[in-house]
Parts: structure tokens; C-alpha cells; sequence
């Protein structure tokens, strides 16, 4: 359970930023490995990428998006902050941070499954 | 555990890569549209150099922006200092501009 | 009520469990003391002035650090029942009395010991109320040391040697104060490994500050001035 000092906005935005970095930087080895295999393995890339047509992968690249567009819009309310002394309406512009993280992701999703 | 030059570094790439990550992002809702193959990716990218040198800067800036926020975290949840904790940096920013760099090549080179 | 206080020392320790009558009108430390003076007079804790003023009396109440003497106990129960705790992120000592030590070295490594720019023969400094530096100053000097951001921040949690938050404000006054005179000095300081480069602005420190003062803003604004005064050569005093 979270500890109810952490049970405010900014602290969630920070767990948010934290997790989704990580994430994306344990995603990016796999990510350069399968797209490196162009160079000498052209069909094993179209392998990983007919992999991509199954339902339950466009779910994960969908949670891929989420974390890469939250992060950086995330990571521009904190330049903001640090740079800019916006350090009003805070909660706001973590709201909207995540809400157009989640908005683009969900694009993505419509755009992966439409044909 | 962060200093200045490695903040400014964190932060610096971090300006760089909001326009790059704009981009990467409008690509794939583009891209993956009807599915990818490596046809289609490769078409695009291959011979380019406007490719080459967008994922190229977007690769090294995520080597520098990854490997410090790995610093912080590995050393904010185990501890880990001095020397292991620099090795692990500079680790974590070859792994990534190596296999990036080589990933770049691949799809860029004619 | 059922109040659990926190009994051991650095060692360890455990939760006992004191059924204490509730009051209309009645603090968290009107309840630890009624527990001391009625049900276990071996309970350590520490208090001073009783309206928050001292700074002394901060202990985690329900999970969350706050200055006991000014919070009502309606304010924070949480189904009857109220568990108080030693500060985080500070070895304790016996019961809810924690070591301030790192707290207060911690200012002194920020640069928080004043450094005066005139002897008592010369006039004192007109500093005028509304110039930028002494509207940063007054934000921060309402701190009454009571270590309740440094109880609420993970950043210090995870990186014992990080200076917290509120000595990162004392320097961000010091920064701000024309009386100061080693301003350049506090912010070499700020700027080594373990200083202000390393907050994270989760805010937990401005969210529960009792004085309202935002030490999470005031560092952000360090962190500028530092990168500035680095970035000029360091070193000098302005």
C-alpha cells in the first residue's frame, strides 16, 4: 500500500516518470536488436514484425506509446518547472500530461487496428 | 548523486529528444497503419540521410538521458556508489549507443 | 480511541496499544502526553512550545509526518484509530524521539550558518521589501526546523546523504539574503553530488509542510541559480 505521505498528485507523477523511464530504457535493447536485424537478417525482422499483427502485442505496443508520451510530457512539466518557475496549477498540467499520453496511445491503437 | 555537468547533460538531452520523441511518435501512428513489414520501413528509411542523422542525434541523446536515469535509479534503490556505479553508467550508455547506432545503420544505410 | 504509539530504539521496536479518551478539543500531542502522564510514563517523546512554533514536536501520525502540537486529532483519525510513529528518514533514539543530528548537519553542509558582511560599526542594510531576492528570502524563512519535509521526502529515503529539502531552502534564502557574505560559497555547495541536483520535485515536502512554505519551488529556483553561478566560473561571491 502506498504510504499516505506519498498520497498526493506530484508524487504520483513522479512514481509515473520514474516507472515509465525505466521501462523504456529496459525496452530499447529489444528494440534496436530486432530493428538491427535488417542489416544481415532482413526475414527474421519481418518475423518480429508479423508478430506485431497479433492483438495482445498491439496491446503492448499500445502501453509502449503510453509510456514514451507520458514520459515526455512528463519530462517537459518538470523543465517547465525547474526552467520556467511554472510551479502553479501543477496538478493540472499533470492531468494533462497524462490525458494526452493516453489520447496519442489510444490513437496509435485505433491506427494498429484499422486496416 | 547527480552532479552538474551530469544534470545538465539529463536535462539538455531531454530538450533535444521532445521534438525527436514528436516525431518518432507521429511516425508510428503513421507507420502502423495496415501493419508493418520491413519493406515498408526500410523503403522509407534506407538511403536517407535526413533519417540517418534524426534517429542518429535521437539515439545518442537517449544513450546519455537513459544511462543517468539508470545511475539514479540503481543507486537510489540498491545503494550502489563509486566506481561499480560509474562502470554501470558508462555500461548502460555503450550498451545503448552501440546497439542503437547499429539498429540506425540498419535501417538507414543504402 | 485506540492509539498505537511506536515504543523501542534504534534497535527496533513495536507498536502498543493505549485506549485513550477523545476530547472535543484535543491534539496529537495532547494524546501522547496523556498517555505519558496516565498510561506509560516510560514513553520518550519531545515537545517545547506547544504552538508551533519550536519545530520540536514532529512525529508520523497515521503514515504522514506532521507537527503534533497544532493538529487536531478529528483531523487526522482515520476509523477511531490513530498510530504515531518516530519521524522518518532519522535513527531514533527511544519512542518517538528521533537523532536531528543529520537533519541539522545536513543545514550546516547547505551552507546555513550566517556569514555577516558588516561589523556592528557599520549601519546596518537597507534592504528594500519588494526586490525579487527579499520576496525569494521571506518565502522560505518561516521554517521552523521542525524536519517534517525531510520525514516526507523518498529522495532523502533513498540517498541518505542528499541535503533534504529544508536545508536546500535555508540556502536558497542565504542565496537570496544581501546581508550574506558568502553567497557564491552556498551555492558551490548546493551544486556538489549529493545536493540540489538531485530532487526529484516529487513534492512531498511543499505538500506537507505545516508552515505552507514550498521548499520544492524554492529548490527548483537553486538548482537555476546554481547552474548560473557554475556556469559563470563558481567560486566567486556575488
Amino acid at each position: 500500500m502506498r504510504a499516505a505521505y506519498r498520497n498526493h498528485p506530484l508524487w504520483l507523477a513522479f512514481a509515473l516518470h520514474r516507472l515509465s523511464g525505466l521501462g523504456l530504457a529496459l525496452f530499447l535493447p529489444a528494440h534496436f536488436y530486432v530493428l538491427g536485424l535488417a542489416l544481415h537478417q532482413p526475414q527474421q525482422l519481418d518475423g518480429f514484425l508479423a508478430f506485431g499483427a497479433h492483438p495482445m502485442v498491439k496491446l503492448a505496443e499500445f502501453g509502449l506509446v503510453f509510456l514514451l508520451a507520458v514520459h515526455m510530457f512528463g519530462g517537459l512539466r518538470l523543465l517547465a518547472l525547474e526552467f520556467l518557475s511554472i510551479t502553479a496549477r501543477q496538478k493540472t498540467l499533470i492531468a494533462v500530461a497524462i490525458s494526452a499520453a493516453f489520447a496519442l496511445a489510444c490513437l496509435f491503437l485505433l491506427r494498429a487496428f484499422s486496416i | 548523486m547527480l552532479n552538474l555537468r551530469l544534470y545538465l547533460l539529463q536535462r539538455i538531452t531531454a530538450m533535444i529528444m521532445a521534438p525527436l520523441v514528436l516525431g518518432h511518435l507521429a511516425v508510428m501512428v503513421y507507420a502502423i497503419q495496415g501493419g508493418l513489414s520491413a519493406d515498408d520501413i526500410l523503403s522509407r528509411t534506407q538511403g536517407s540521410l535526413a533519417w540517418a542523422v534524426f534517429y542518429g542525434l535521437f539515439v545518442l541523446a537517449v544513450s546519455v538521458h537513459g544511462a543517468i536515469g539508470l545511475r539514479v535509479i540503481v543507486h537510489e534503490w540498491t545503494g550502489l556508489r563509486g566506481a561499480a556505479l560509474g562502470f554501470l553508467t558508462w555500461g548502460s550508455f555503450a550498451m545503448l549507443a552501440i546497439m542503437g547506432g547499429r539498429a540506425v545503420m540498419a535501417v538507414t544505410l543504402a | 480511541m485506540d492509539v498505537a504509539i511506536w515504543k523501542g530504539d534504534g534497535a527496533g521496536g513495536q507498536y502498543e496499544h493505549f485506549a485513550v479518551p477523545a476530547e472535543d478539543n484535543q491534539t496529537i500531542l495532547d494524546v501522547v502526553s496523556w498517555v505519558q502522564q496516565n498510561a506509560d510514563p516510560t514513553l520518550s517523546y519531545r515537545f517545547a512550545c506547544r504552538v508551533g512554533m519550536c519545530g520540536s514536536c514532529a512525529m508520523m501520525v497515521n503514515g504522514t509526518p506532521r507537527w503534533t502540537c497544532r493538529t487536531h486529532v478529528k483531523k487526522v483519525l482515520k476509523d477511531g484509530q490513530l498510530k504515531v510513529a518516530p519521524l522518518n528518514n532519522l535513527p531514533v533514539v527511544k519512542d518517538l524521539v528521533v537523532d536531528m543530528d543529520p537533519f541539522f548537519d545536513k543545514w550546516i553542509k547547505a551552507g546555513g550558518l550566517h556569514a555577516p558582511s558588516k561589523t556592528r560599526d557599520d549601519d546596518i542594510a537597507a534592504i528594500a521589501p519588494d526586490t525579487d531576492g527579499r520576496q525569494n528570502a521571506n518565502a522560505g524563512i518561516e521554517c521552523i526546523n521542525c524536519s517534517v519535509c525531510y520525514a516526507a521526502c523518498d529522495t532523502v529515503r533513498s540517498n541518505p546523504d542528499y541535503l533534504g529539502p529544508a536545508a536546500l531552502q535555508r540556502a536558497w534564502t542565504i542565496v537570496n539574503d544581501e546581508k550574506h557574505a558568502a553567497r557564491g560559497a552556498v551555492l558551490d555547495l548546493v551544486a556538489q553530488s549529493d545536493g540540489c541536483f538531485n530532487c526529484h520535485s516529487m513534492g512531498s515536502c511543499t505538500a506537507h509542510c505545516p508552515n505552507d512554505l514550498d521548499p520544492m519551488q524554492a529548490i527548483a529556483r537553486l538548482k537555476r541559480a546554481a547552474i548560473k553561478h557554475q556556469l559563470a566560473g563558481g567560486g566567486r561571491d556575488a
